[in-house]
């Protein structure tokens, strides 16, 4: 009888948003089957939401994603403004679309240093995630705060992008554009990068189709949407840019597929605020009394993917259904695609592929399961793997 | 085809099971539907109409169970939502997991919060209340005066 190896991953690790617990059952070197566990923290968000006021849930709906804090309160604010056809001021519009921009380039280079640690490549990791700390030090000019901005509220925003802020974003713009080259340049060219990620968790389109996966997960797969553009709100009808796809469908196509995607989060930025400057300063709200009965449903394109909110409301201050998804919800179970038949240490890079934020387990130790005698590895053992196949790639070069 | 074409396309082929379309606007329709005849339905639009699978959302109100299945045509950035209320006394419906993977999570979290039951579900297993809640809770269900 083959000996199947169990290797956990999760369920509680310090960069993921929410504890999950992944199971790979292995046959030698090869994943055989995967099967997870949730609900190890599920904060009912969605019941505690409608025990909120439509201004207080703007705060709740923001801490369900640490990395990503803007696109609930955005898709949110989508949603809520669409049961009561509320118009916000173009100002409004360009400061949205800035600090969902400014997120999506933090978000991305957080996870160009993770998939390059993951790879056992610890120098981009360290540059990618030394020039993600100019952004967030925008966000904290910008807002106060690193992360959880609370920017943003039914009619507008909560404060404005005043005009001499500008040139300090310009230049960080400059910077981050600047970096991204580098970091480009250190992916694309790198033939130890293409030999690890290419072919490697390759996600078809009809897998994405059935799995309704989203984001730079669906593009790079050659499923062409992206709520900016399909069903436009914001700013992003007003700024040119253009979606970025990638065919193949592996992890290279992925990481393709986010870091072009920053050059146009970039460029979005400038024409916002070029645009912002012809707005009067402190027109970023319009007045709302109330929320009259009805239903919206307002998406937003989140780093990930499409952020999706169901709003009911029944005419009182507070939704009376409020229905959140959040795009690893969908993205998360193409790994049953995306990994069974896989290498254990190709593993590692095609669960990040997805950017959920797992492959590192600390909590797990090195053990035998008591009932079954399987082996257990723990996260740090198989990032170990990870960049020991990457080592013996790059010994060939 | 325009929001128009494609709701009265579902309207003519569905005939009666087709109980009521509700265009809000050119972005947003509900279309409620018999419960019995939701799988043709969603494979229609899903596979002939080509439409994106977004999630389902559920909700206890006086009328019983109601269901949103929110399917998304990104070409013209239409969300359209497939409507079923189902009987406070049996909620029932068939799965629609065998259709599109992308419902399997949706369909056991709408399970364990309120005791929907999804008919020939090919992995029914718990996804977010193992080992944490009592059998036969429901915390999402409500209580009507």
């Amino acid at each position: 009888m083959v000996k199947k190896t169990l290797i956990p991953i999760g369920p509680y690790h310090p960069l993921q948003e929410e504890p999950e617990l992944f199971k790979l059952y292995c046959e030698g070197e090869i994943v055989k089957d995967i099967k997870w566990e949730t609900g190890y923290n599920h904060r009912g968000i969605e019941k505690l939401s409608e025990k909120k006021t439509y201004d207080q849930s703007f705060f709740l709906v923001e801490r369900i994603c640490g990395i990503c804090s803007t696109s609930h309160p955005f898709a949110f604010a989508n949603a809520v403004e669409e049961i009561g056809n509320i118009e916000i001021t173009n100002r409004a519009k360009y400061i949205r679309s800035i600090i969902g921009e400014l997120e999506r380039v933090h978000s991305h280079l957080l996870w160009v240093g993770l998939a390059g640690h993951f790879l056992g490549y610890n120098t981009v990791f360290m540059w990618a995630w030394k020039y993600r700390e100019p952004v967030l030090d925008l966000f904290e000019m910008i807002s106060g705060n690193r992360n959880s901005y609370a920017m943003f509220k039914v009619g507008g925003v909560r404060r404005d992008i005043e005009n001499n802020k500008i040139p300090q974003i310009l230049k960080v713009l400059d910077l981050v554009k600047k970096k991204t080259d580098m970091l480009v340049g250190a992916v694309m060219d790198d033939p130890v990068i293409h030999a690890r990620t290419k072919g490697v968790g390759i996600l078809t389109k009809q897998d994405i189709i059935d799995y309704a996966a989203v984001g730079p997960t669906a593009r790079a797969s050659g499923v062409d949407i992206d709520v900016r553009r399909d069903d436009p709100y914001a700013a992003y009808p007003l700024v040119n840019w253009k979606v970025i796809t990638a065919e193949k469908g592996d992890v290279f196509a992925k990481a393709e597929v986010r870091l072009l995607e920053m050059y146009e989060s970039i460029s979005i930025i400038e024409q916002c605020i070029e645009g912002l400057k012809k707005e009067k300063e402190g027109d970023i709200n319009v007045k709302v009394k109330e929320i009259p009965e009805g239903w919206g449903t307002g998406h937003a394109e989140a780093p990930r993917g499409e952020v999706f909110h169901y709003v009911l409301s029944d005419g009182s201050n507070s939704p009376a259904r409020h229905k959140i998804r959040a795009p690893s919800y969908t993205n998360i179970a193409t790994f049953k695609k995306s990994c069974i038949g896989q290498t254990i240490s190709d593993a590692t890079i095609s669960l990040a592929a997805v950017d959920p934020c797992y492959c590192c387990t600390e909590r797990m130790a090195v053990a035998y399961d008591s009932k079954t005698g399987d082996r257990i590895l723990n996260g740090n053992e198989l990032i170990a793997l990870s960049a020991k196949k990457t080592q013996n790639i790059k010994n060939q070069f | 085809m325009n929001t128009d074409e494609i709701l009265k396309n579902i309207k003519d082929k569905f005939g009666s099971d087709v109980l009521e379309v509700f265009k809000k606007w050119e972005t947003r329709a509900n279309i409620t539907i018999k419960p019995v005849s939701l799988v043709q339905i969603a494979e229609y639009v899903f596979k002939d109409l080509e439409f994106r699978f977004i999630i389902a959302t559920a909700n206890h109100t006086k009328k019983g169970f109601e269901i949103l299945y929110h399917f998304s045509k990104d070409n013209i950035g239409l969300i359209a939502n497939l409507h079923v209320i189902l009987p406070v006394e049996k909620p029932e419906i068939e799965s629609l997991t065998c259709l599109l993977s992308g419902a399997n999570w949706i369909e056991r979290e709408m399970h364990e919060l309120y005791g929907i039951v999804f008919l020939n579900h090919p992995e029914p297993e718990k996804l977010i209340s193992e080992g944490n809640w009592a059998e036969g809770v429901y915390p999402y269900r409500r209580e009507f005066k």
